[in-house]
């Protein structure tokens, strides 16, 4: 086991690697220069490039490359263009607010969607069944930014319930946190809910079909335990496996949803910096993003042992 | 314990917790003021870039020896006043006394000359100050010497500029700092302080009151003249990108101030009583049409002038701003209407009835066989996007062979610094809008210069055009500079570097309660909360 975790932390180096190398030649042939962005209308050509110059736009693609990955290799991510900060120093500052709205988004998820599922499954066909499936078309279809508007509109603007927009750290109380992530997380997790509970669904019916279910019913299993503890945790594989790819879902509706909410997390900072051109925090970024992924889904792998013990590594 | 019992305890705990919603939404408290800015400030150095909202910031930092007034004189602001002497060729400037930075240091001269001579390398009007200075000097501790080759009138204009890089005041150290890197501190002498700790790029920039800022006691706060007296202690600029989201929390009072929300959003705020919703500058902004000079069709003085009979300026205007025509102004020329050089020299071909195919039988005169063109504009802009819609749908209608290329705004950038011709990714034409304060005369009005290779994109060579330049800024009083201003009008319009295509006003929206803003730009001294 010891073994293997080893192994995938190591693998994940070269898929860094090739993810930096896609990058960053992604945005070497991407139009744009945040040199005639900075230098603004005015600038003669020759500012623009003495500009150029001084960010170190005009040197080759191998030579920017190899400087850039020489300090990646050194922990350091670079100095953002525009606001001369160090990425990280910028990541740092970013990263409670979307790490807070994944956590919040996916306990709420995961919490709503897996009983919705379970509940379906148990009473497959009748209106609870067809209740929950709605949702689950409905919450797929509605795009993330819809949600988050009908939600600001009835919950801050017109019932005054909650805040309409912010983030407030952690560290300033549970309930200021919460307060400001409560309406972000819904509508962020509604996709995510629809995908968990549609997954749930269809693999508990495909649980309680089997043998050993129709033996607990007989020995007398209560409805609850028989449900939770005996079909969920052996439907619970590809479960998991959905919530786990769901974190680029995540991901990319994060972005959307610090927008509408304006919440201060790293999807509008690389938004921004992508509109922008500020290339050190886009790689940045996305580098953060790959290798959080990666993580996830080997956090995912590791979890298959514990609901399955025959899964061995 | 129970575990439902724990749990009912640490619900209870949560709630006790919890604040009362009202006091959420009540307004900001009432020493803090809460902005939604135009634009994320990225860049804090207004020298560096001229981005509006960095220049913002440097209003709320530094402070300049000489302030504009909204009639555009310029007035004393860091300066006590100024002798003029050699007949113009010896201007001492002096400094007012107890003038400190935000580091507690003086402000002394040589911090002057120094900022000065870094915003000479970079402003427009600073560069042209330049060629006529001999020397720029610190006399002691207060005073500012400039010797000049020969009298420039615009001086005490040139260290009043209101944009594009005005001559803000930094402590010497930070304006030795190389004209094309960015200064590494934000230290200033003007009435507010950076707080640097609580910076967050794209989210909060927060400013507090700077306690030893002496206002100038002259004349009455107007534009970037007079007495900057401050009235918030905390001032807070939250970037909401979305505008429905910054809209809601101006609504809901969870901000004071939205600086510039779109069109249709401002419609949806006028309906709310506690918000005030009104142009922030009185002066208007101006769109234009840029030719690229370089190739066909447009290298073709006939070819741009066969196009004026179908320009309507309503037409681009009202796709910014909406219908109301109390939003635009038409009949629109060279410099920013309601200002001293304003004229309507040859504006005869922009009036009258609009017709396309009159257009179309001049391009036809000028030869026209179906070249390629392209127009470029961005998307993500409000007002080049909404005029490039509109010139998409003029030029089709025109009968041009016309690739319309829309991308984001940085691609755009990039892209009309191209100067290919349209076969290999060049443009032949362009929309955006400039500033009041950018078209107030020829000095950094860009797209009138004709100075070929070094003119901003479009490149035009109009040599008459930068002769009339040259003599604008020697001009001894205003009515010849008004002449001139009249001659540069006719010169543009007959060899059209650009067209005009209408003015329109800025608006921002705030809570009612917030009174005496200062007009002109997002400005934060003289606002008060009732």
């Amino acid at each position: 086991m010891f073994a293997y975790v080893v192994r995938r932390v190591l693998a994940t180096i070269p898929v860094m690697a090739v993810v930096a190398l896609f990058v960053f030649s992604l945005l070497y042939i991407a139009p744009g220069d945040p040199a005639a962005v900075i230098a603004g209308d005015q600038a003669t050509p020759a500012d623009v490039e003495r500009i150029r110059q001084s960010l170190g736009l005009d040197r080759p693609y191998l030579v920017r490359f190899g400087a850039w990955l020489w300090d990646i290799l050194n922990g350091d991510l670079g100095t953002s263009i525009f606001t001369n900060l160090p990425v990280s120093t910028m990541i740092a500052q970013r990263i409670e607010p979307t790490l807070s709205l994944m956590v919040v988004t996916l306990i709420l998820a995961i919490s709503v969607a897996v009983p919705m599922g379970v509940v379906a499954a148990w009473k497959q066909g009748t209106v609870i069944d067809r209740a929950v499936m709605a949702f689950a078309v409905v919450g797929f279809s509605v795009p993330v930014f819809v949600v988050g508007y009908l939600l600001a509109y009835f919950f801050a603007l017109e019932w005054d319930l909650l805040p309409v927009q912010g983030y407030t750290p952690l560290s300033r109380g549970v309930w200021p946190w919460l307060q400001n992530l409560i309406l972000p997380a819904i509508a962020l997790g509604t996709v995510y809910i629809a995908l968990i509970a549609r997954i749930t669904r269809a693999t508990m019916l495909e649980v309680l079909q089997q043998d050993y279910i129709r033996t607990a019913k007989a020995k007398g299993v209560g409805q609850a335990g028989m449900l939770f503890l005996h079909a969920l945790k052996n439907a619970a594989v590809p479960i998991v496996t959905v919530i786990g790819i769901g974190i680029a879902l995540l991901i990319g509706g994060a972005v959307v949803t610090e927008s509408v909410f304006a919440i201060p997390g790293l999807g509008r900072l690389t938004v921004d910096a992508i509109l922008r051109r500020d290339y050190p925090v886009i790689q940045g970024v996305v580098l953060l993003f790959s290798f959080v992924y990666v993580l996830v889904n080997l956090a995912i792998d590791l979890a298959y042992t514990l609901f399955d013990p025959r899964i061995r590594y | 314990m129970l575990r439902r019992t724990l749990l009912g305890a640490g619900a209870a705990g949560l709630c006790a917790a919890s604040p009362p919603r009202f006091a959420i939404a009540q307004p900001a408290q009432a020493r803090v003021l809460k902005m939604v800015p135009q634009a994320n400030l990225t860049s804090l150095d207004p020298i560096w870039t001229t981005a509006n909202i960095t220049r913002n910031h440097g209003y709320m930092v530094y402070d300049t020896l000489y302030g504009m007034d909204e009639t555009f004189r310029p007035q004393p602001q860091m300066a006590e006043g100024h002798v003029v002497e050699e007949g113009g060729r010896r201007v001492t400037v002096t400094l007012r006394s107890g003038l400190r930075f935000h580091d507690g240091e003086a402000v002394r001269a040589v911090d002057c000359v120094a900022s000065l001579q870094r915003w000479m390398k970079r402003s427009p009007i600073g560069q042209k100050l330049e060629t006529f200075v001999d020397a720029l000097e610190a006399d002691g501790d207060r005073r500012i010497v400039f010797r000049l080759k020969q009298p420039f009138p615009l001086l005490l204009s040139a260290l009043a500029q209101v944009s594009n890089s005005p001559p803000f005041i930094m402590p010497e150290r930070l304006a030795r700092t190389d004209p094309f890197q960015q200064v590494r501190e934000v230290i200033g002498s003007g009435p507010f302080r950076f707080v640097p700790r609580e910076f967050n790029s794209g989210s909060l920039v927060v400013y507090e009151r700077f306690a030893e800022y002496s206002p100038t006691p002259v004349g009455r706060p107007s534009l970037t003249a007079g007495p900057k007296t401050v009235h918030f202690d905390r001032v807070e600029w939250h970037i909401i990108v979305d505008a429905s989201t910054a809209a809601a929390a101006l609504q809901t009072g969870e901000i004071d101030w939205y600086e510039q929300p779109p069109p249709e959003i401002q419609l949806l705020l006028r309906r709310n009583r506690n918000v005030q919703v009104e142009a922030i500058d009185p002066l208007p902004l101006t769109g234009i049409l840029r030719f690229n000079h370089l190739h066909a069709p447009f290298a073709d003085k006939r070819m741009r002038q066969a196009i004026l009979p179908a320009i309507n300026q309503a037409d681009f205007m009202s796709a910014i701003v909406g219908p109301d025509p109390s939003l635009y102004m038409t009949d629109v020329g060279v410099f920013t209407p309601g200002t001293p050089l304003a004229n309507d020299a040859a504006l005869a071909a922009l009036r009258g009835p609009r017709s396309v195919d009159r257009a179309r039988a001049l391009m036809r005169e000028a030869g026209y066989t179906n070249q390629p063109m392209r127009l470029i504009g961005p998307t993500d802009i409000l007002a080049p996007s909404a005029m490039t819609q509109v010139g998409a749908d003029l030029v089709r209608r025109l009968g041009f062979n016309a690739d319309i290329v829309l991308t984001d705004w940085g691609t755009t950038v990039q892209r009309r610094t191209s100067r290919e011709p349209v076969e290999r990714g060049g443009w032949s034409m362009l929309f955006t809008s400039f500033s009041s304060f950018d078209f107030v005369d020829p000095s950094a009005h860009f797209p009138l210069r004709g100075n070929g290779a070094n003119a901003w994109p479009g490149w035009p060579a109009i040599p008459r055009l930068e002769e009339l330049r040259d003599a604008w800024f020697v001009a001894p009083d205003l009515a010849a500079q008004q002449r001139i201003a009249r001659e540069i009008q006719e010169v543009t319009m007959d060899e059209l570097p650009y067209v005009p295509v209408g003015s329109y006003l800025s608006i921002t929206a705030h809570r009612r309660n917030l009174s005496d803003r200062v007009k002109g730009l997002a400005l934060f001294w003289g606002l008060r909360r009732s």
